[in-house]
């Protein structure tokens, strides 16, 4: 099974608990270990930030002695000034992707502004990383208000027709298939899934997907520093054998 | 060679279905567990039923038909694969008089453990007769556990940290087997309220796999009150049994919490096909 790009990894503190080594360095050592080539790096608190500029510079300054092995992926808010600014600024980074937050900056399903952007993006071969949650519900703090990504959001986002490659992260098998089955077949191809949260054996629902949605619709995805890095590849592992050639699609064929 | 290695591996929090219950996929999800079970390396999958998992009474408030079929059908999965497979009775203790009945009536057939679940909390009074019940058979008790619960949530009483140790302190020759830290929930705040109660043990088990939460219960409780399990999801087992190595334990400590604890709480022979540790304590009740 290939898996050689992380598309959902992140650098930086977390604003609701501690995690162990959040920095570039750390990423790299256990990109080495996993046997992960690249990884689409996000700023893990930018998306608690009002004005996402700065982290993105931290974000460029910090990945740069990294360049080889991480990507960064900056955040672009639709409804903040000069966003194309920012856009363009992550096409001159290098960036493959930006991410983008619609819950925690309350956009609602089908708003204007994210279609905006997506077609910006289309334009410029960039693509959108989309979460659906950094933390399980159960366990948020009290002041972490923003709601997981809606389903409708991103069936919304995909029908706009904006020709943007949109990839969600941190989806569980039910959200994938209230978009999947909600999106004609042409929709569908604008998304793809990453498998960090999806749940293996003895529910088998990364198999379940893989049989009924085909295993070329998903990427792979980790969440580090936020969840072990171990994850999806024992997800893979754990695949049935007649599953385990399936092959997930590499982002870096896009380009 | 197994994905997890070839060294002794116990799944202290495993599930199993029947035909019958609310799941029509009951035969495909044993499967899928067993089938899983091989390919990690699993020694023995500790499991339980909740009665007919929702289907003729609650999940967390099982009816005394439901818990007797539930207990029945896991027996008959026990006796149907040899030492792969052993059993925990669940009980309702809402009636003291009824669980404590099928305690021993479980005992009898096989089973190793008491399973509680959400009917009650784990603090009520209630739970002492039952505690009483497995400290005479030595019996291990594996007890849901919501981590931290802050709210009420519909469909169980469950109960968090705090409340199954103040009953692990009034029974302290019990052993308590705290389920799944990554179960739901905030783990840090069990971390802190288990920490010096020493019969209570953490279950790794759940479909969390936050980074720094294995290393939290290490530092909170060693890894020698510490269970590997998998509850729901086998993935995420795996993941952490990888995870024990690069947060820094050693292989003493690793095989602890993989089958050398699990052999010190449960019955003599409950794992025949693994080696006893040399520090074994002795136990009142022994496998059918």
């Amino acid at each position: 099974m290939n898996a050689r790009i992380d598309v959902n990894a992140f650098v930086g503190d977390y604003p609701f608990r501690a995690i162990p080594h959040p920095d570039p360095d750390a990423l790299v050592r256990v990109m080495d270990r996993e046997g992960i080539e690249q990884a689409w790096v996000g700023s893990l608190a930018a998306a608690w930030h009002r004005d996402p500029s700065q982290s993105n510079e931290h974000l460029f300054r910090s990945l740069t002695p990294y360049a080889s092995r991480l990507a960064p992926i900056p955040v672009v808010r639709p409804d903040w000034p000069d966003w194309h600014g920012v856009l363009h600024r992550a096409r001159d980074a290098k960036a493959p992707a930006i991410r983008v937050y619609p819950s925690h900056w309350q956009l609602p399903a089908g708003d204007d502004r994210l279609n905006a952007l997506a077609t910006a993006c289309a334009e410029q071969g960039t693509a959108i990383v989309l979460t659906v949650r950094f933390e399980d519900l159960r366990q948020r703090h009290p002041l972490d208000g923003a709601a997981d990504l809606s389903a409708a959001t991103v069936r919304e986002l995909a029908r706009a027709g904006t020709r943007a490659r949109i990839i969600v992260t941190a989806a569980s098998r039910d959200f994938i298939e209230e978009v999947h089955w909600g999106l004609t077949p042409n929709e569908q191809k604008s998304l793809w899934w990453d498998i960090s949260w999806i749940w293996g054996p003895p529910e088998d629902h990364l198999a379940h997907l893989f049989r009924t949605i085909g295993s070329e619709r998903f990427v792979f995805g980790t969440a580090w520093p936020l969840r072990l890095a171990q994850t999806p590849r024992a997800n893979l592992a754990l695949l049935p054998d007649e599953l385990s050639d399936q092959r997930l699609t590499d982002p870096r064929d896009w380009s | 060679m197994p994905l997890a290695g070839s060294d002794p591996l116990i799944d202290i929090h495993a599930h199993f279905y029947y035909e019958g219950c609310a799941r029509a996929d009951w035969r495909e999800l044993n499967a899928a567990r067993l089938r899983a079970g091989a390919a990690i390396g699993i020694s023995c999958h500790v499991g339980s039923i909740l009665g007919s998992w929702g289907r003729h009474s609650p999940t967390y408030f099982q009816s005394p038909a439901d818990t007797v079929r539930g207990n029945d059908e896991m027996l008959a999965l026990q006796r149907a694969h040899g030492a792969l497979i052993r059993s925990y009775v669940a009980v309702n203790p809402n009636d003291t008089r009824r669980a404590i009945a099928e305690i021993d009536r479980c005992l009898a057939l096989g089973a190793v453990g008491v399973k509680l679940a959400a009917a009650r909390r784990a603090d009520d009074a209630l739970l002492d007769p039952i505690a009483e019940h497995a400290e005479r058979h030595g019996l291990p008790v594996l007890q849901h556990i919501w981590q931290h619960r802050r709210r009420h949530w519909g469909g169980q009483d469950a109960s968090d940290g705090d409340e199954l140790c103040r009953l692990a302190r009034r029974h302290p020759k019990v052993n308590f087997i705290l389920a799944h830290i990554g179960g739901g929930g905030d783990y840090a705040h069990t971390f802190t309220v288990a920490q010096n109660v020493p019969n209570v043990y953490l279950d790794l088990s759940g479909s969390g796999v936050d980074r720094g939460m294995l290393d939290g219960a290490v530092a909170a409780v060693g890894p020698r009150r510490l269970l590997w399990g998998a509850d729901l999801t086998l993935c995420t087992g795996l993941a952490k049994l990888w995870a024990l190595e690069p947060i820094g334990l050693d292989a003493d400590a690793i095989a602890d919490i993989r089958w050398r604890n699990a052999l010190r709480i449960f019955p003599p022979n409950t794992f025949p096909t693994v080696s006893q540790p040399r520090d074994a304590r002795p136990q009142k009740a022994t496998v059918a």
